[in-house]
């Protein structure tokens, strides 16, 4: 049924990505890629991954900004973009088989990869650019949120978060239930002032972006920058083994 | 957008099949739907002839063609699948039409209902497979009444040339005669719709721009600097199609030209200068250069259109 869940789901599942933070280092693509081609879409299929156009699907792509006001001042803002799992999701309702579904349980969108004809009007009907079509399956794949994975018992708690999150390695992805305003991402977001992306088209995604922080301006006073040498720190023996505490004594000495 | 070959005749093709049933069915309420089973055979091959083979080519550009009948079952929300649907529903009247004009050979009675009933399912069916393209809000070029106005007047101006042509055909010339001013005002109003069209598509203010698709318009104009990638992803390779808007202006012209302005001047000069074989030849050659500019308006159509996706790859309003 690619009628859109009757009552809303209960739980919103999605992500909050800092664009303050993110360095633009594509580990959560690559992350998502390694995940995913095992994972509930496999495969992630490459074309000519050697060749001379490499080409494949990939749930998450990393792009790269740059803006620019009337002062002249830029910035760089790296900025990931995947599936926003969307409230109103456009490419739930254009799909003509039923393939495509939004979850009533935690607000998920999916494909069902063994009904799905590859007519690709999803892909036209989403405004993200989040579906892409497998050339060689024939199909549409799209970011599932990991849901082979947050839901996987046989993992640790702490690692049933989508791959894209658990490996950021600044922190600029988190995950978590974005209709429960007590959340960690409702937090968040609200005290960030978290965005959705183009909200001109009606698709009320579930992820929100938080806005790079404002540039200080202003003199810039010798505290504001890095020190330049770290204070030296006595190596602190207390939990060294009995041998090394002695070796070291002598040669101290 | 990508302009698939399948898709584009697919639109064309099933849009000249129901334009034709449409006019036979006016033929038939005028009273005058032709008894000769040469002329009924014809008819009836091209039109079904289009018709279906426009909808298999459109299951063509299909990863799983085989899977195609799952598309039916989604009508409550997708007009792909209502497109389908009613496609399937209108080959009933248009069918029932078949049999009773050319094997019971009726031209009036049953016939007449069928042929009606046929026509409004033709042009309900056309009517979904605008809204196939004009529901989509992620393609501003298509997402406008002017989308559904052109499906629809498109259909209904190559069917009229394709009926008139055939009729004079096969020398039916008081029923080629009725269809003069059809094929004429048809192609009048398709002309302005198309100018219509493309006046809107490219006056039309933005509906979305690079500053709303990143969030970041408070801090200035916002460009890519760094894509994700260095080669054509599925994205760009089916959204980001760019070739048709260096030469769009070219191709607008030639569009008008073989799709309205030709059959125009060739079906007066034929109408009002020219008689017999001479008249026919003309009204031939004009249905012939209506096919050709259709062609060149569909891939264009689909060519033109940009989507908002572009906005995460350099563009800056869509």
């Amino acid at each position: 049924m690619t009628s859109l869940p009757k009552t809303a789901p209960a739980k919103k599942l999605g992500l909050v990505i800092d664009l303050d933070i993110c360095v633009g280092c594509h580990a959560c693509a690559v992350n998502c890629k390694e995940w995913n081609t095992g994972g509930k879409m496999a495969p992630l299929t490459d074309l000519e991954p050697y060749g001379g156009k490499p080409d494949g699907v990939w749930f998450n792509r990393i792009h790269t900004f740059e803006t620019e006001n009337e002062a002249g001042t830029s910035r760089t803002v790296h900025f990931p973009k995947s599936c926003l799992h969307c409230d109103d999701a456009p490419c739930v309702t254009v799909c003509p088989t039923g393939a495509s579904y939004k979850r009533e349980e935690d607000g998920i969108v999916l494909v069902n990869e063994d009904i799905c004809i590859g007519c690709k009007l999803c892909s036209w009907a989403c405004p993200y650019g989040a579906r892409e079509f497998d050339e060689n399956e024939g199909v549409m794949k799209k970011c599932t949120l990991c849901v082979d994975k947050i839901y996987n018992e046989n993992l640790p708690e702490e690692s049933r978060v989508p791959a894209c999150v658990s490996t950021c390695p600044t922190g600029a992805r988190s995950f978590g239930d974005l209709n429960d305003p007590d959340s960690d991402v409702s937090k968040l977001s609200a005290a960030r002032g978290g965005f959705a992306l183009m909200p001109e088209q009606g698709t009320n995604p579930v992820n929100r972006y938080l806005p790079p922080r404002p540039k200080k301006t202003g003199p810039t006073s010798p505290d504001d920058k890095a020190p330049r040498m770290l204070t030296h720190v006595e190596a602190n023996d207390d939990k060294a083994g009995l041998l090394a505490s002695w070796v070291d004594k002598i040669l101290s000495a | 957008m990508h302009p698939a070959n399948s898709v584009i005749f697919f639109t064309t093709a099933t849009g000249a099949g129901y334009g034709l049933f449409v006019w036979l069915a006016v033929l038939a309420l005028m009273g005058i739907l032709p008894q000769e089973q040469a002329f009924s055979f014809t008819a009836l091959l091209i039109g079904f002839g289009l018709i279906v083979g426009g909808l298999l080519s459109s299951t063509f550009h299909l990863g799983h063609p085989e899977r195609a009948w799952r598309a039916l079952s989604q009508w409550r929300s997708s007009w792909l699948s209502r497109e389908g649907v009613m496609a399937i529903l209108t080959f009933i009247p248009l069918s029932l039409f078949a049999v009773n004009w050319l094997f019971l050979k009726q031209t009036t009675g049953a016939v007449v209902l069928f042929a009606v009933l046929g026509a409004i399912m033709s042009l309900i069916t056309v009517f979904t497979t605008s809204m196939i393209y004009a529901s989509l809000k992620t393609i501003p070029a298509w997402h406008n009444v002017w989308t559904k106005a052109g499906y629809l007047v498109l259909c209904l101006m190559s069917g009229a040339i394709l009926t008139m042509a055939l009729c004079y055909g096969f020398g039916l010339t008081d029923q080629g005669y009725h269809l003069f001013l059809p094929a004429v005002s048809t192609l009048g109003l398709a002309l302005i719709a198309k100018l219509l069209y493309w006046r809107h598509i490219h006056a039309g203010k933005p509906t979305s721009t690079a500053e709303s698709a990143t969030g970041l318009g408070n801090f200035g104009k916002v460009s890519l600097a760094g894509s994700p990638h260095g080669e054509d992803n599925y994205l760009l390779k089916e959204m980001g199609f760019k070739i048709a808007r260096k030469h769009a202006r070219k191709i607008r012209i030639i569009a008008s030209i073989f799709a309205f302005a030709l059959p125009l001047i060739l079906i007066g000069i034929g109408m009002h200068m020219l008689g017999g074989m001479h008249r026919t030849a003309a009204i031939i050659v004009a249905a012939l250069s209506c096919a050709i500019g259709l062609v060149f308006e569909r891939w264009l159509f689909f060519a033109e259109a940009k989507h908002v996706v572009t906005l995460y790859y350099g563009e800056s309003k869509v």
